[in-house]
């Protein structure tokens, strides 16, 4: 790969697009181009993001005090808003989030490609997400209530309860079918357009991680899509599947529920791991430790995971002996996870670390991500969990995992690879602080829900005993602190937009191919043909070492 | 939503990556159908008798009719394709129309069958059903109903698919140098097809 010099005089992407004028709102609606149509996923889910933090807030507010604590709150209100939140954030945020965003915008530049193979596919998954949304929040507004069956829409409620449940059903359905597309869209790309010379070994980790999810995305998700169409069946025909009193089994429906959704968990880490893989070795300035591990692991948990959605029903009376078997494989799932995080850890030793503010997220990433990941082993181990199931202990596991974890790297990437996408630089010194609020915040919003889980709290209640209040308001005050970091940092980057330094092609000294081209990149992504010749971390130092 | 993309800002055919897609996209039909599949084995051991009696209540004359109407069409939509590998539109577009005429006698032999089963009261919800059929039963026509009919919605997709491609292959954007289109229709066809063979013995040869 040469870093020949680069043409002084280039249209970026933003003046030049794939329709008749250059610009204008219809040159982004209608633009085939994968970096317009990230940004453009970008825009919405940040939007998105927004509506859920504020559900998010308004929960962990009126559970401040015990009893009522806010006034317009009642149970039934409280039901929706933790429904809410699910949905937004996993459906329309953490699960689409890396891929749609990171995804389309990184995944030609990483692999050297001018496009993703179907382009025009690509802008229908957008249309179609966006569709699933708009489906989302018509739900709110719904006659007979707001969506209150929690995001897993469980029967027999989802199929008896008012009509926006079916809604909110529908729009999870469509937001899986742009799913599909897209995952099928990254497989064939990544298997055709890969510059001259790149071999799979020589992919970028982000590119790896993308590759395991996309094969999720495609062979998992068109199970919750039938899941979701069988319930609007019961609801309207009476067909029986799922409703006892016609012969129906509703545990069935939670099968084939998390058949889809323990698997979705991985579409949403996964490409989490890989944004923290590249970032990793950029700001230690040397080659990834056990690169062919990371990239294997990535693929053996995408098998592995399809295996353990059973590890959710563990207290439905499933069979003892397929429940020994879900519990065995769920621990299998940590092993090629430890892998990674060792892998991680290695890649920092003796290496001249650059504490940048991506780089920071990194590491809240490997620590959060670790309690989130042991905190998994008593939920998967058999007598342990039938103390912990539905408790708190449940949320803040999740929550490490998800929010810990997944957002953390996406706030991560997106520090990291803003000056590609927007050609400007961030502030670093309010970079720093956002994420020390964010960091201090989300651990003092979650660590507590472990205690309260310990304790016995239940999940999705409204209001709790005197003796847990404590504990409560400590998770509370650490939402707003959290919530001043996210504010600190949108502000950051949208004065930035304007404002910011302009960015060089290559801030961080990267060596994966998106820093081979200019900041942002031209409507082709690159001036010249890729030919590459090396591993994607090789430092030009190391080689002469 | 046939997989044939092509970047539109650049001349850019990927005849192999279209096909990979094309695939990728029968997996994920065979998985939605995969549902439905883990739904009837579970219920079907559950209710092995009630299933049994039920089935018998189906025309397997009709069935197998329709199997032999779909076998048929795929030989036809081959036979398309091929014509259009040897260059010779005018058969392609005759083959074509054969297919899409099968697919036709599918529906209309399937609306017969639905019909009758609906004018004597056997569907999901009637008081029929309630009153004279156990809970077996009922289950065996709500999947019936569920995978038949997610069937022939496919079939209906796949002929809309077939005009489209006769509109393409009329304005000359199906050439026999270029006509991956009509190929991935064509396994796309071979699925409906596919599934078909899978639904026929689970009810109507379960008797």
């Amino acid at each position: 790969m040469a870093y020949a010099g680069v043409a002084p005089e280039r249209t970026t992407f933003y003046e030049q697009g794939t329709t008749d004028k250059p610009t204008g709102l219809k040159s982004w609606l209608l633009s085939t181009d994968h970096k317009r149509i990230g940004i453009m996923y970008l825009t919405a889910m940040m939007f998105f993001f927004a509506i859920a933090v504020s559900l998010g807030l308004l929960i962990r507010l009126e559970l401040l005090t015990s009893g009522p604590t806010l006034p317009f709150v009642n149970q039934r209100i409280y039901n929706s808003f933790f429904t809410l939140h699910g949905v937004i954030m996993i459906f329309l945020f953490v699960v689409p989030g890396l891929p749609s965003v990171f995804g389309n915008f990184f995944l030609p530049l990483q692999l050297g490609a001018e496009d993703v193979s179907f382009p025009r596919l690509n802008l229908f998954s957008f249309y179609l997400y966006m569709t699933g949304a708009v489906l989302a929040l018509v739900s709110i507004v719904m006659p007979g209530g707001s969506p209150d069956t929690g995001w897993t829409f469980y029967v027999p409620y989802s199929y008896e309860t008012g009509p926006a449940a079916i809604m909110a059903g529908l729009a999870a359905f469509v937001l899986g079918f742009s799913s599909i597309l897209t995952g099928l869209n990254f497989v064939t790309t990544i298997h055709r357009m890969r510059a001259k010379g790149m071999g799979f070994f020589k992919m970028p980790l982000f590119t790896w991680s993308l590759y395991a999810t996309a094969w999720i995305q495609v062979l998992a998700t068109p199970v919750i899509g039938i899941t979701l169409m069988l319930v609007l069946a019961e609801r309207f025909l009476q067909v029986g599947v799922f409703n006892p009193a016609l012969g129906g089994d509703p545990v069935l429906y939670q099968h084939l529920f998390w058949m889809y959704s323990h698997p979705a968990v991985y579409v949403m880490v996964l490409p989490a791991m890989g944004v923290v893989s590249d970032m990793l070795a950029t700001f230690c300035h040397r080659t990834i430790f056990g690169y062919k591990a990371i990239a294997l692991s990535s693929m053996s948990i995408a098998v592995v995971g399809y295996l353990v959605w059973g590890h959710h029903m563990f207290t439905t009376g499933i069979s003892p002996t397929s429940a020994k078997i879900f519990s065995l494989l769920t621990f299998f799932v940590a092993v090629p996870t430890g892998m990674k995080i060792f892998n991680w850890v290695a890649t920092m030793y003796k290496a001249s670390i650059e504490l940048k503010t991506p780089m920071l997220y990194t590491l809240a990433f490997i620590f959060q991500f670790s309690i989130g990941g042991l905190t998994g082993l008593p939920l998967a181990a058999l007598s342990t969990d039938i103390q912990l199931h539905d408790t708190y202990f449940v949320l803040g596991h999740f929550h490490y995992v998800a929010f810990g974890g997944i957002v953390f790297a996406f706030f991560g990437g997106l520090y990291y690879w803003y000056p590609k996408m927007f050609g400007r630089m961030y502030d670093e010194r309010q970079g720093v602080i956002g994420f020390l609020l964010q960091f201090i915040g989300f651990n003092l919003l979650y660590f507590p829900m472990f205690m309260l889980g310990l304790k016995g709290m239940p999940r999705r209640y409204y209001d709790y005993l005197p003796e847990y209040e404590s504990l409560h308001a400590l998770s509370t005050y650490g939402s707003w602190i959290l919530a001043a970091g996210l504010l600190l940092m949108a502000w950051n980057f949208l004065r930035s937009l304007g404002k910011g330094e302009e960015a060089p092609d290559n801030p961080w000294e990267g060596t994966t191919l998106e820093w081979d081209t200019t900041s942002p990149p031209p409507l082709l992504n690159f001036d010249k043909e890729i030919v590459v010749t090396r591993g994607p971390y090789d430092y030009p130092e190391e080689e002469t070492r | 939503m046939s997989a044939h993309g092509e970047a539109a800002h650049a001349v850019h055919k990927d005849y192999e990556g279209a096909k990979i897609g094309m695939w990728l996209f029968l997996f994920t039909e065979v998985l939605l159908f995969g549902g439905l599949f883990v739904l009837y084995a579970a219920y079907r051991s559950v209710y092995a008798a009630e299933f049994h009696h039920a089935a018998g209540s189906l025309n397997v004359f009709l069935g197998v009719f329709n199997t032999v109407i779909l076998l048929t069409s795929s030989l036809t939509m081959v036979l398309s394709v091929s014509a259009m590998q040897k260059g010779d539109v005018r058969s392609s577009i005759n083959a074509l129309f054969w297919t899409f005429v099968c697919a036709l006698g599918f529906l209309v032999n399937k609306y017969f069958e639905w019909s009758y089963k609906i004018h004597h009261g056997i569907y999901p919800g009637s008081e029929e059903m309630a009153a004279h059929h156990d809970k077996g039963e009922v289950l065996f026509y709500g999947l019936y109903y569920m995978m038949t009919g997610l069937h022939g919605f496919h079939v209906i997709v796949g002929m809309i698919c077939m005009g489209f491609i006769y509109y393409h292959i009329r304005k000359g954007w199906i050439t026999p140098d270029d006509y991956v289109k009509l190929e991935n229709v064509g396994l796309y066809w071979h699925l409906v097809d596919l599934i078909w063979i899978f639904l026929l013995p689970l009810f109507y040869l379960a008797a």
